[in-house]
């Protein structure tokens, strides 16, 4: 049955898949190159090459910039790379599974229940307490779970099924509320505001390999996840009765999108922060770039998803190098023009 | 999206509360001479700016924590009957749950005071209380210290302690000097100061800075100010790469910082100062307020160097 909904033209674009790992390779070479310390390139990549196993190249660099490309600027890359690749390809899942152009990863609360978290953490003074698991990524993630679930208990309460509508209306009322929370939280101790907001606006800032490898498990499993519904996701977009009657079974699918989603976007932003933008921007490039089908959307915002946050990140280091703008600025001061040409260009060839 | 808007809004609003560079800009050479002079000012009534204090006040409310310090130093705490709730110190100060941040008009005027001392207009507090015609000092927040002493001996004169508030400022000028002195042979050295863990920090403008410099120390972050806000957010590998001869951490009971944390945040370890142990945890609340206390900052800084062996 899905085959008849399959055209040819639906299938993953080779040449699309090949630009996305290109933009990728790039998007790392130059975050690696790049930075408020000019440091020889090559030296650099030799530097990298050096920490493969079993190869040993001297890269001539002292201890301390050798520190630098390793320590602090390849972990800023690869968190990019990592944040970038789950926010947009969980934006995109979200879009066909609510068949909303405008859900983003953050559609079912999922950034404020993070927020609400990490201002707990913060204003109880929790930052400063150390232990093997950080608290404030873990309360962060707490709180990102803890909405989505409310979300999905509350939108699935009012009607006898979970529809797309009352899901999206239950996130929206769970947003505000856990906003409202969060603020006033906040208010209650102004002496941490600047930190609050240092977090709710994004940071790559200070990415470490501890942090990448926290993220990446969630980033490999839930965007596996994700790119395994990608037809499952193409059956859904002709609507929820019509792909009843085709076989699928609509409130599971979208249970285990919204699940799976929601958990890697819950993970990305309790490392990183709150980065607008980015999921649902990316999904809608790919779309305007190589067709409707998720079958070629996710994976392409994976790879575009990935290339754009590294990229984002590269200016967001050197724009005012050596000081740095927050990473949720330059994502939407840049990617919104962007957008903009990519619709206009494509509504003039389509 | 919007919400990401406002919230840059918002925090370049904080960061501009931080900074209040332009207004007491032009006080520099004025007020070497009002540190002598005021002594000797004229008694009630007093006119500072646009603020007219008929006579001397009996209910003051300070909602900043720098004035609740001065206001306390130079003995007119008696005259003080609530301060807000950020105001720690001295230990015994009235401390209420009025917040200077987000000032309540209402909640100020109930309790009857007949001047009350900001360091910021929020929320239209001056109009607001001046509507009810109760006088409004603003005291914002320092740029150099000279704005420092200024701002002491406006507050003596509203509360009619000059006198003792002119000494105070002399004072702290006595202190700043005897510590500088102290500190010359060091002088030179590069430091980094870090205001939280996600790098922002304060050049040479701001009044930390300029604390700083009376030291003859010299900030690596100047170079980041492209955008003149004196409080920077620096990368990582910048920091590293500048290698800062000390790292001051104003960030110790916000987050929790200290010379270990530091020493084990990735790549760090090559860093001067973290090698020389010379990463000096700073009290969070004298660093970030302009009063009586500030010299301890230099006192804090000749103890670990004296620690440090150097």
């Amino acid at each position: 049955m899905i085959a008849t909904l399959t055209r040819p033209h639906s299938r993953l674009p080779a040449r699309w898949l090949v630009i996305g790992v290109g933009l990728v390779v790039l998007a790392s070479l130059a975050g690696l190159a790049v930075g408020p310390v000019s440091l020889p390139i090559g030296r650099v990549f030799l530097e990298v090459i050096d920490h493969i196993p079993f190869v040993r190249v001297h890269s001539g660099l002292s201890p301390r910039q050798a520190d630098i490309v390793w320590q602090l600027r390849l972990p800023r890359v690869v968190m990019g790379l990592l944040v970038g690749a789950m926010l947009s390809v969980a934006g995109g899942a979200y879009q066909g599974a609510f068949r909303n152009p405008l859900a983003d990863p953050y559609l079912l609360g999922v950034a404020a229940g993070a927020g609400l978290g990490a201002t707990v953490v913060i204003v109880a003074g929790g930052t400063t307490r150390s232990g093997i698991v950080a608290p404030l990524p873990l309360a962060a993630f707490a709180g990102a779970l803890v909405a989505v679930v409310l979300t999905y208990a509350l939108g699935a309460s009012g009607e006898r099924r979970r529809s797309a509508t009352s899901l999206v209306l239950a996130g929206v009322a769970v947003a505000s509320f856990l906003t409202a929370v969060q603020t006033w939280v906040q208010q209650r101790k102004s002496d941490t505001i600047r930190e609050v907001f240092t977090w709710i606006l994004g940071r790559l800032t200070t990415a470490s390999w501890h942090d990448v490898l926290i993220l990446l498990p969630y980033v490999v499993v839930t965007s596996a996840i994700l790119i395994a519904c990608r037809r499952v996701l193409d059956v859904l977009s002709v609507g929820d009765d019509e792909a009843s009657s085709l076989g699928v079974n609509v409130n599971q699918v979208r249970l285990v999108v919204v699940v799976a989603a929601s958990l890697g976007t819950a993970a990305a932003v309790s490392v990183s922060g709150l980065i607008a933008f980015v999921g649902i921007i990316v999904p809608h490039t790919v779309r305007l770039l190589a067709g409707r089908s998720y079958r070629s959307i996710l994976p392409l915002s994976l790879l575009f998803g990935a290339a754009f946050l590294a990229f984002t990140d590269l200016l967001a280091r050197i724009v005012i190098s050596p000081a740095e703008l927050p990473i949720g600025v330059v994502t939407a001061f840049f990617g919104a023009p962007f957008f903009l040409i990519v619709l206009r260009s494509s509504r003039t060839s389509p | 999206m919007k919400r990401g808007l406002w919230l840059v809004g918002a925090v370049v609003a904080l960061a501009a509360c931080g900074s209040s560079s332009t207004t007491l800009s032009a006080t520099t050479v004025a007020s070497e001479s009002s540190v002598v002079t005021t002594a000797a000012a004229p008694a009630f009534p007093v006119t500072i700016g646009d603020v007219t204090i008929p006579s001397k006040p009996a209910r003051v409310i300070s909602l900043s924590p720098t004035a609740t310090e001065m206001l306390f130093a130079m003995g007119a705490g008696p005259q003080v009957v609530a301060v807000d709730d950020q105001s720690d110190y001295p230990a015994g100060v009235p401390r209420t749950d009025l917040s200077g941040f987000n000032p309540n008009v209402e909640a100020i005027a109930a309790k009857n005071p007949d001047l009350v001392v900001v360091s910021n207009d929020t929320n239209n507090v001056v109009a607001g209380l001046g509507a009810l015609k109760i006088a409004v000092l603003v005291e914002p927040a320092a740029a150099t210290i000279d704005d420092s002493y200024k701002e002491m001996n406006e507050l003596g004169r509203v509360t009619g302690n000059a006198a003792a508030a002119a000494t105070e400022a002399s004072m702290m000028k006595q202190q700043f000097a005897d510590l500088a002195a102290q500190l010359a042979p060091h002088k030179g050295l590069r430091y980094y100061h870090e205001l939280d863990p996600t790098y922002y920090t304060a050049t040479s403008k701001t009044f930390l800075g300029a604390v700083y410099a009376l030291a003859g120390l010299a900030n690596i972050g100047d170079a980041a100010d492209s955008g003149g806000t004196g409080y920077p957010q620096l990368s990582a590998e910048f920091i590293v790469n500048a290698n800062p001869d000390v790292v001051f951490l104003a960030d110790t009971i916000c987050c929790g910082q200290n010379a270990s944390t530091v020493a084990a945040r990735d790549g760090w370890s090559q860093i001067a100062a973290v090698r020389n142990g010379l990463v000096i945890g700073l009290d969070d609340s004298i660093a970030s307020r302009w009063g009586p206390r500030t010299p301890q900052l230099l006192e804090a800084i000749i103890a670990a160097f004296k620690k440090a062996g150097i």
